[in-house]
């Protein structure tokens, strides 16, 4: 069952991710780079529509907070978000749009996915010397969600209602979305468009 | 063509509803970590073994969290394995329906010919080197874009929203910087 679950859910995720732009460098590149905006927009809207869904789901019974699975904070999770935005950038892929991206014919995102094996096994390899540095060590409590949800087993880093304040936070993400403009930032050929 | 961010930022959101309805948050770097052991354990089958409670590794990696990583090495048909082929046939199924991409678009994307040309080797190179950093540093961070900076701050997660501003802090100069040509 839970296999059917996976390939159902996995070939949805594959699709949208597909039919959204986020499999192409093209948008990648230009959400990045500020000149087109809105891949960011979806982004933003699919964070909030799913964080909505998801605390009102578990406030009226529908989704059984024990679904929850919250990382855990600390330092390495900064410079690992660093070290990935470059990547990300420089390639135009990410793991999940490359391994799509490479499905949908585009020869680079196989080379992508190589360069990224070889990045996680030299990680696996150097994994004892970044757990001695400390910087894979808890901060901020680790776990923890920004409000406390009821019965999901995290601390809050507020006191306050983690269901109401992941609404609260969906629905912001989902207003951001709406205000960003479409692009930031000039450059010669848009302003000579206009 | 792209589905309108509206329309595209629902069914996404929806897709991340599901999974965390059903399942459990989506992810997806984890995944290279798993084929790494998959293809090191053909090699050498004494990466990965069975103990009396569960697996264990010879790399620390894998044998970390009570061998987690160790037994879906064992057992690639597990739920987050199969999610990420999955993936593929839902992207390739949902790119032919559109009727495929062109020739010059699978060899190099357009944006990359904008500032550095067609040269495919200096293409291949950048993304070879870009997937080594962005799954090395995924891995080091314990999820990517799909695990700490969606499912993550979905979740009001701390670590997603401190993952999500190391990322764009760095992919934003980078991406202004090499994608300065937009024609």
């Amino acid at each position: 069952m839970s296999l059917v679950l996976a390939i159902i859910i996995g070939a949805a995720f594959g699709a949208v991710l597909d039919r959204i732009g986020a499999t192409s460098p093209n948008w990648i590149g230009k959400m990045l780079a500020l000149t087109n905006l809105n891949l960011m927009k979806t982004i933003l809207t699919a964070i909030g529509t799913g964080s909505v869904l998801m605390f009102a789901g578990q406030m009226i019974g529908l989704v059984d907070v024990g679904h929850m699975s919250v990382k855990a904070a600390y330092v390495g999770v900064f410079i690992g978000g660093l070290l990935l935005g470059v990547g990300w950038a420089a390639a135009g892929y990410c793991p999940g749009t490359g391994v799509c991206a490479a499905a949908s014919g585009r020869k680079d995102a196989w080379v992508f996915i190589a360069g990224g094996l070889l990045g996680s096994a030299a990680y696996m390899v150097t994994y004892p010397a970044w757990k001695a540095s400390g910087l894979l060590d808890n901060i901020a409590g680790g776990k923890v969600t920004l409000g406390t949800v009821p019965d999901a087993g995290y601390d809050g880093l507020m006191a306050m209602s983690g269901d109401v304040l992941g609404i609260i936070l969906g629905a912001a993400f989902i207003v951001i979305a709406f205000v960003l403009p479409e692009r930031i930032g000039g450059g010669a050929m848009a302003v000579a468009a206009e | 063509m792209t589905l309108d961010w509206k329309l595209g930022g629902v069914l996404l959101g929806l897709v991340f509803f599901l999974a965390v309805l059903l399942v459990k948050p989506i992810g997806v770097s984890t995944q290279f970590v798993i084929l790494d052991g998959i293809i090191g354990d053909a090699v050498n089958s004494e990466l990965v073994t069975k103990t009396e409670e569960g697996y264990t590794s010879t790399n620390a990696y894998l044998a970390k969290s009570d061998g987690k990583y160790a037994k879906s090495v064992a057992n690639p048909l597990n739920y987050s394995f199969v999610f990420v082929l999955a993936m593929m046939l839902g992207a390739f199924a949902s790119n032919m329906a559109k009727g495929g991409l062109s020739a010059d678009e699978r060899s190099i994307p357009q944006i990359w010919r904008n500032s550095f040309g067609d040269t495919q080797m200096k293409r291949y190179a950048v993304a070879f080197a870009g997937g080594f950093i962005a799954l090395y540093g995924a891995r080091l961070a314990g999820g990517c874009t799909s695990g700490h900076m969606m499912s993550g701050m979905m979740q009001t997660s701390l670590s997603g929203y401190i993952f999500a501003a190391g990322a764009f802090a760095s992919a934003v100069p980078v991406a202004m910087f090499m994608y300065r040509k937009e024609n």
